[in-house]
């Protein structure tokens, strides 16, 4: 279970380091949103990957995952959401002021 | 209690006065006036309370962890100061107002200048050395401000630029010192530094201590070698340079050297840093002073060589010198602010401050001409003026100390020399502008300014009668002083006009006659020199110039080096950085793997992710050409992200990955319709070697980062979990959270603040995106509209129709189904908001759920048929979610406890029942209207933006609103 995990992890990573060094802004923005899922499953994994062990007091559980990983990883998200919001509207006013999705605002030089 | 309130009155004064109408020039005066005379009152009423030798204290914590309290401290010699700053700042005041013209900005000019005298009021007053470090930064920042006041002319921005550079620089080398002189002696209270001289002077430390806190004080004092940036200064409003430049500022060097004495004064190294620069300053400015054509300039050097004589004095390691020091800065300070009056007087009138252009003033303006001679007569050290009297004891002293010391004639010789000097431009200024033929062709017609001479008159009348009665005017002053710095070894003096036939009587007539002659030779002999001579080859002033140049050009060159300019290789290095790094501690700490068992892959999850690892890969294939595809493929590995989080026991992180996934992908594919589409061109330099090259590089890192990640990941679960924080959150999240849903707990209680801040970002992100989308203007390639939509004519005009029913054309099924859904889906967001304490859900998921509900309104019906049904004010919700939560962190105060505790409050309903409102719950439904509305904001600025663009190209009709199309695939 852990290898898939990680496996999983490691191929997300990978493909989002990869965009990430592409020189088009959607493909940057497409990095990002790879790489947070990598990141955030990788902060979730820290606290072992538990089965049917929900975080929620009850009566007779027979024990929790651990919360604090969650709680961080929820906060991650919803910042990682404001992120790719302001860098989708940031992608969208520098293709309509520089006439180029290039990442430095203008084509390479030839 | 009061004391605080003479530093804090002028802030005060400051903000009210950056407040009031660019043209309320009596108001702001008055009001300045006011604080002014105010500081000064309460100053004078202290008096008692010194005079009988006490201290008087206020203390305020400020970091109490590290030792530092806002500590205001006053005794008789911090009490003169306080007073001659307020009192002259008073004058100043009055001064201003006429000076300035009716065009000049003063709310700015007051906001300015009372800040200073609070910063002023505020190094003077310390207790504490950090906190006066704090201040006297304080006062460089102000005197910027000041300095550049008329800053559409350049030489002012370059006067300022070079005042900043030069006090602020010294100012960080004071700071050095400070944290030198509190790490020797322990603290940083100036009662206990003041006691450990002997500790201070003995420790190894002491010699770059005192080099740190020397530079701090000469830059400050413009002090030889750091002079140049004064004369420079005097591009400020005349207003700024007879208070920062005579009276205040500059004295703040002299002030704290003679604050410091009792502690730091005695050695030799002492003796000859401080004697040097000193005796350097008198002689190089009472020398370049002499010829000078500008009347500022001749003060700016004068001020550079009494400066000079104040700190030769100090640093003759005599205690009697330290008297004259202090009675040479109020001398100084009361004939050089007048005299800096005068010259504004002359400049406002005639237009001109040019020594060559200006003669014969007396004629018209007598008065000025009076004034002007008497407080120049006291700078020259004309007898019965107090700056005879002050002079006489430099003389004094000049001839103990260096007979002291084993090398007599210097310092007499010195001390002579400058005073010859100083009467010379003395008798050149006042001889060049007020006496000879009438000056023809001024600027303006020259006459006596009524209120503006005021000030200038009480400074000189103040020199009149210290230098007549010093025993009564000065005399109890100077002892308080003294007595404050030097406590019971305070010397036996004597102030009085005539001594008898002294040695420094003669070396005055010396002087008085030498500078006399000198200034009729120089006329007899008729050049004309506009510069020192000898002087001018040694210009620090070039010098700095020249340093400033340089080290601007290799900052810009090593930033060019650190930064790259392409965002493509910042990333490399960010990444390649990252890697490296985690590399080296994995090699540090070694690779150690446990016994621990792993379970075994459930195929299903294997299944899962060969699907979400392939969609992945797919992205990172198609993201540059095919952007639908891409995007929809990274929506499929969110999806299995998003299971995974279910799988694994967290069914709180899957509702927000879920939620947050469906919002992004409407945000994105709303996005999409203004990004035109790459056409994919069979470019040869797309194979070229060099891509290919690129390719490998990028290539590597991407494989060594995921599989990094990946293998660091692998190695973690290996090892068995050492849960440190995790038993305290699920034993504490029912007994003190009152909630069974753990991870809820800790976001909106436990770490409440945390939330807070996130919530603040999301808002602030939103309003941002909402900004920047107002001004949007989309690529002219996206603008035209999408195939689908020309083809659709009849739902245009049912779209246009904000009567219509229903849409027509492909959307009708899609919005009677969303319709039907909405008041569905607006009851599940309650639902999650309501049992998130409890259950998986929350105020974040519940706000998400809201949020899709109305953008898919706007989907399918259109912007026009929304907005006449549904008023919504996305912004109201992000200031009511933010408010709901700071609401219930501050109603825990209410009971006494820390801000965002969990409180519940009991609200009496009719009848026996009552309402339980915890403050978590009134939390949550902020983050949710803060959700619902900062998502809202963003989705519809970008859904207008098909409104907006075509009428902008004069298309005919208004278009449908969010139009789902994206342009690639």
């Amino acid at each position: 279970m852990e290898a898939v995990y990680a496996l999983a992890i490691g191929v997300l990573a990978g493909s989002g380091v990869w965009l990430l060094l592409r020189p088009r802004t959607f493909q940057v923005l497409m990095g990002l949103v790879l790489l947070s899922y990598a990141t955030n499953l990788f902060i979730f994994g820290m606290g072992r990957l538990v089965i049917d062990r929900p975080p929620i007091i009850a009566a007779g559980a027979p024990g929790y995952a651990d919360p604090v990983p969650q709680a961080l990883v929820l906060t991650a998200i919803v910042i990682g959401f404001g992120t790719t919001a302001l860098f989708l509207v940031l992608l969208l006013a520098l293709r309509a002021l520089t006439g180029t999705d290039h990442v430095d605002g203008r084509e390479p030089r030839r | 209690m009061l004391l605080t309130l003479i530093v804090l009155l002028p802030f005060l004064g400051s903000l009210c006065a950056a407040l009031l109408p660019a043209n309320a020039r009596n108001a702001e005066a008055w009001l300045a006036g006011v604080v002014a005379g105010t500081c000064a009152v309460v100053a004078v009423l202290q008096y008692p309370a010194v005079v009988a030798g006490g201290v008087l204290h206020a203390r305020l914590p400020w970091l109490p962890q590290f030792g530092l309290e806002f500590h205001l401290r006053m005794d008789g010699y911090s009490w003169l100061f306080a007073l001659l700053v307020a009192f002259i700042g008073a004058l100043i005041v009055l001064y201003a107002r006429y000076y300035l013209s009716p065009s000049d900005p003063v709310p700015r000019f007051f906001a300015f200048l009372m800040a200073f005298m609070g910063a002023m009021l505020g190094t003077v007053l310390s207790g504490n050395l950090v906190q006066l470090v704090v201040f006297w930064e304080l006062t460089s920042l102000t005197s910027f401000m000041l300095i550049a006041y008329w800053y559409h002319r350049r030489d002012a921005r370059r006067g300022a630029r070079m005042a900043a550079l030069v006090t602020v620089s010294g100012g960080f080398a004071l700071l050095l010192g400070v944290l030198l002189l509190g790490n020797i002696v322990g603290s940083y209270d100036l009662d206990v530094v003041l006691a450990a001289g002997d500790q201070i002077r003995a420790d190894p430390l002491y010699a770059p201590m005192l080099v740190c806190v020397l530079i701090g004080i000469l830059t400050k004092s413009a002090q030889f070698p750091f002079h140049f940036w004064l004369p420079q200064a005097m591009t400020a409003p005349t207003p700024v340079s007879a208070y920062l430049h005579s009276a205040t500022m500059v004295k703040a060097g002299v002030f704290l050297l003679a604050r410091l004495w009792p502690a730091l004064a005695g050695t030799d190294l002492w003796f000859w840093l401080v004697c040097s620069a000193g005796a350097a300053s008198l002689l190089l400015g009472s020398f370049a002073a002499t010829f000078q054509r500008d009347m500022k300039g001749v003060l700016a050097y004068s001020t550079i060589s009494h400066l000079g004589l104040i700190t030769l004095l100090l640093g003759m390691n005599s205690r009697l010198a330290l008297v004259a020091a202090v009675f040479h800065m109020l001398n100084h300070a009361t004939f050089k602010a007048s005299l800096f009056m005068a010259t504004g007087v002359v400049d406002h009138e005639t237009g001109t401050r040019d020594l060559k252009r200006l003669s014969g003033l007396r004629h018209a303006m007598p008065v000025t001409a009076v004034l002007a001679t008497v407080a120049a007569c006291a700078m020259a050290g004309v007898p019965l003026l107090n700056g005879f009297l002050s002079k006489e004891m430099f003389f004094e002293e000049a001839i103990t100390a260096g007979g002291a010391l084993g090398l007599p004639p210097v310092l007499p010789a010195v001390a002579t020399i400058a005073g010859l000097f100083s009467v010379a431009y003395s008798a050149r200024f006042i001889h060049k502008v007020f006496f000879g033929p009438p000056a023809v062709g001024l600027p303006r017609q020259p006459r006596d300014p009524g209120p503006m001479l005021v000030p200038s008159a009480l400074l000189v009348a103040a020199c009149l009668l210290v230098g007549v009665l010093p025993a009564v005017t000065v005399g109890p002053l100077l002892t308080v002083a003294g007595d404050a710095l030097l406590g019971p070894r305070m010397p036996a003096y004597q102030l009085a006009v005539w001594h008898g036939l002294t040695p420094p009587l003669v070396m005055s007539v010396i002087a008085l006659g030498g500078g006399l002659a000198f200034y009729v030779l120089m006329r007899r002999s008729g050049r004309t020199m506009t510069a020192a001579p000898l002087l001018s080859r040694i210009d620090s002033k070039r010098l700095f110039d020249l340093a400033n140049a340089r080290v601007t050009r290799g900052a810009g060159r090593l930033a060019r080096a650190a930064f790259p300019a392409r965002l493509q290789i910042q990333l490399l290095l960010v990444v390649g950085s990252a890697c490296v790094v985690a590399l080296l501690r994995l090699w540090a700490a070694g690779w150690r793997p446990s016994s621990l068992a792993l379970a075994p892959a459930d195929p299903l999850f294997a299944l899962l992710w060969v699907g979400g690892a392939a969609c992945a890969l797919g992205a990172a294939w198609q993201a540059k050409f095919h952007r639908l595809a891409a995007l929809i493929m990274v929506g499929a590995t969110g999806l299995a992200t998003c299971l995974t989080f279910a799988w694994f026991s967290a069914p709180d992180l899957a509702l927000t990955q879920l939620t947050v996934e469906v919002v992004t992908m409407v945000l994105f594919l709303l996005g999409l319709r203004w990004l035109p589409r790459r056409l994919e061109i069979d470019d040869a330099r797309r194979h070229g070697p060099s891509a290919v090259a690129r390719h490998l590089r990028d290539g590597t890192v991407a494989v060594v980062a995921g599989a990094g990640l990946g293998a660091l990941a692998l190695a973690v679960f290996t090892l068995p979990a050492t849960p440190v924080l995790t038993p305290f959150f699920l034993d504490n999240a029912l007994p003190l959270g009152g909630g069974r849903n753990v991870v809820n707990v800790i976001l909106v209680d436990f770490r409440g603040l945390d939330t807070l801040g996130e919530m603040t970002v999301v808002g602030t992100v939103a309003i941002i995106v909402y900004a920047l989308l107002r001004r949007f203007r989309p690529a002219p390639e996206s603008i035209l509209l999408p195939q689908a939509q020309r083809e659709d004519a009849a739902r245009e005009a049912v779209v246009n129709n904000p009567d219509a029913p229903l849409p027509a054309g492909y959307m009708r099924v899609p919005a009677v189904m969303a319709r039907l859904l909405f008041p569905m889906a607006g009851l599940v967001s309650c639902y999650f908001l309501l049992r998130g304490h409890d259950a998986p859900g929350g105020g974040f998921v519940g706000g998400l759920v809201m949020a899709t509900a109305l953008i898919v309104q706007y989907m399918v019906s259109g912007t026009v048929w929304v907005e006449s049904r549904l008023r919504i004010h996305p912004q109201v919700l992000i200031a009511a979610g933010l408010l709901a939560a700071v609401l219930a962190g501050l109603s825990a105060w209410l009971v006494s406890r820390p801000f965002l505790s969990a409180v519940a409050w009991e609200l009496p309903l009719a009848g026996a029942f009552s309402l339980r409102v915890p403050s978590v719950l009134v939390f949550d439904v902020g983050v949710y209207l803060l959700v619902v509305g900062a998502t809202v904001l963003m989705l519809v600025a970008l859904a207008h933006q098909s409104l907006r663009s075509p009428r902008r190209t004069g298309a005919a009709a208004p278009l449908p609103a969010a139009a789902v199309t994206g342009s690639g695939g």
